[in-house]
């Protein structure tokens, strides 16, 4: 019920329009894709998605911004079951690609931000590895893209008092690892299906 | 608020049109037989449905009193501020400004409003806030397109939050021979903005042909603003009542909402185009964003306001003498 709340009132708060432009809302095994600009990100992807997929959506987030004070790790836990990694010396006990692994289980879907951690460049920036990986390891995993659109100006990376303007998200075609695709392309691609979604964002 | 009977009539008489708006679209919808004209049909019944909510805010606003409607108006503002700053591009470097807007300068201008400090209510956005937003964003140290940036924060407040108060400011006349009616003058103005709208969006989609700017606003057409005009002079004339006007002058204001509603819409639409967008925003099923519905409303609200001011609150009268 809380968590509920949580959602409805972060989608009030950033006025948030959520778009299903290449797929629908269906509850299958997604991995969710997105440029990350503001800490409003992941919480809010996750507020977007009709509550019977909220709940089997784990957000993967850093271990090292999560787990600071009080309200934080509280929210990560009990509201968002957040999956926290460790990004700064991962070591072969905490692997963040089997951390994420486990999470995604046999019927839960992630949110992941494949940039690695918030942007303040216009375009995003090339995707870590850790998104191939993943998909080279669940090939039946749906790869869902996700364009965020105005979150860095309701919350810039700095600053930690809102501006209510309105943001938008718009959901792609999901994408999968084809036969032999190397890394670099297969990453590069990824990173690419993300940003033609900006263009829809602004008809 | 007391209840009178002016009040009550006008309040039946809104909830009449929208009965009678109801049943009309469903008849229609059942009798259309194109496409084309099916999605015309399902997007007016969209919009009212959402006239319904916000004829129910607004009347619940006004019954509950001053403090209500002032209320009511400054959410208003804010709504359609953020959807007025949403489609400006403005930089990381505006984001503390935008804190100040929308957190501390929107709510005083209310606050002065609902004290009644005519004043401050003047002059607090146009000079104090407008000089605050460039120093603001100055000690910000961006200065890509500064006064463009600048302008459209300044233009955004005086067009959402300025404009728009000169409603509820209506409650704060103190108006010959009409004392404590003045939220029957606040509804009879909201419902002739309204009405003028509406009825210009019905006879333009019914008989419009010449196109007054099409480059700005394809569906605003002489036949639309001449005929929706007159109707909505002739409700407004009839309407004289619950006014503190003369049937006369209730006649000439609500030809003068009609004008200042008709280019205030087209200033919003031009500035829409320029962006590349079609509404405002999303908040209102039918209709768009908030804005959307407010247009003609900004631009007709300061009008009405001074003329009634100076014309006839009793305490300009007696300053003229």
């Amino acid at each position: 019920m809380i968590s509920g709340l949580i959602a409805g009132s972060l989608r009030m708060a950033t006025g948030a329009l959520a778009r299903w432009h290449g797929c629908g809302p269906e509850l299958r095994q997604r991995i969710y894709f997105a440029n990350h600009t503001s800490n409003l990100d992941g919480p809010l992807l996750w507020a977007s998605l009709p509550a019977p997929l909220r709940m089997r959506t784990r957000m993967v987030a850093a271990h090292d911004y999560w787990s600071v004070g009080r309200l934080r790790p509280w929210l990560a836990q009990s509201v968002f079951r957040a999956v926290l990694i460790e990004r700064k010396k991962p070591t072969a006990e905490c692997n963040p690609l089997d951390t994420m692994l486990q999470a995604l289980g046999d019927d839960h879907s992630l949110i992941i931000f494949p940039e690695g951690g918030r942007q303040t460049s216009p375009d995003p920036q090339p995707f870590k590895a850790g998104l191939f990986h993943l998909a080279k390891r669940r090939p039946e995993v749906e790869l869902v893209p996700v364009w965020m659109e105005n979150l860095n100006r309701i919350l810039p990376k700095g600053e930690f008092l809102p501006a209510p303007l309105l943001g938008s998200l718009v959901f792609g075609t999901p994408i999968r690892l084809e036969a032999g695709e190397t890394k670099v392309d297969f990453l590069e691609r990824a990173r690419q299906s993300v940003i033609c979604l900006r263009e829809t964002t602004c008809s | 608020m007391n209840l009178d009977r002016e009040l009550t009539w006008l309040i039946s008489g809104v909830v009449a049109i929208l009965i009678i708006a109801s049943v009309l679209t469903r008849i229609l919808k059942k009798r259309a037989r194109s496409e084309g004209a099916r999605a015309t049909m399902d997007n007016v019944l969209s919009r009212t449905r959402a006239w319904w909510g916000m004829v129910a805010v607004f009347t619940l606003a006004i019954l509950i009193g001053q403090t209500g409607t002032i209320i009511l108006f400054g959410l208003l503002s804010f709504m359609a501020l953020r959807e007025f700053i949403t489609l400006t591009p403005t930089r990381p470097g505006d984001h503390r400004t935008l804190f100040w807007v929308f957190f501390i300068i929107t709510p005083l201008h209310y606050w002065y409003l609902q004290d009644g400090w005519y004043g401050m209510f003047c002059i607090f956005i146009p000079v104090y806030a407008f000089l605050f937003v460039p120093m603001r964003s100055a000690l910000a140290g961006d200065c890509e397109r500064f006064l463009e940036r600048t302008a459209k924060i300044q233009w955004g407040l005086l067009i959402c939050v300025y404009c728009v108060s000169h409603a509820p400011a209506l409650l704060m006349l103190d108006l010959k021979d009409y004392a404590g009616q003045n939220a029957k003058l606040l509804f009879w103005f909201v419902i002739i903005v309204e009405i003028s709208d509406v009825l210009q969006y019905v006879w333009g989609k019914t008989c419009g042909k010449h196109k007054i700017a099409p480059s700005v606003s394809p569906n605003k057409t002489w036949e639309g603003l001449l005929c929706g005009g007159l109707c909505t002079v002739g409700i407004g004339a009839a309407s004289w009542q619950v006014t503190p006007y003369s049937p006369l002058q209730a006649a000439g204001m609500s030809a003068l909402i009609v004008l200042t509603g008709f280019l205030g819409g087209l200033v919003m639409s031009a500035i829409k185009r320029d962006r590349g967008v079609k509404d405002w925003g999303h908040a209102i099923a039918g209709h768009g964003g908030v804005m959307d519905r407010l247009d003609s409303l900004c631009f007709a609200a300061p009008v009405v306001f001074h003329i009634t001011r100076y014309g006839f609150d009793s305490h300009v009268l007696l300053q003229r003498f």
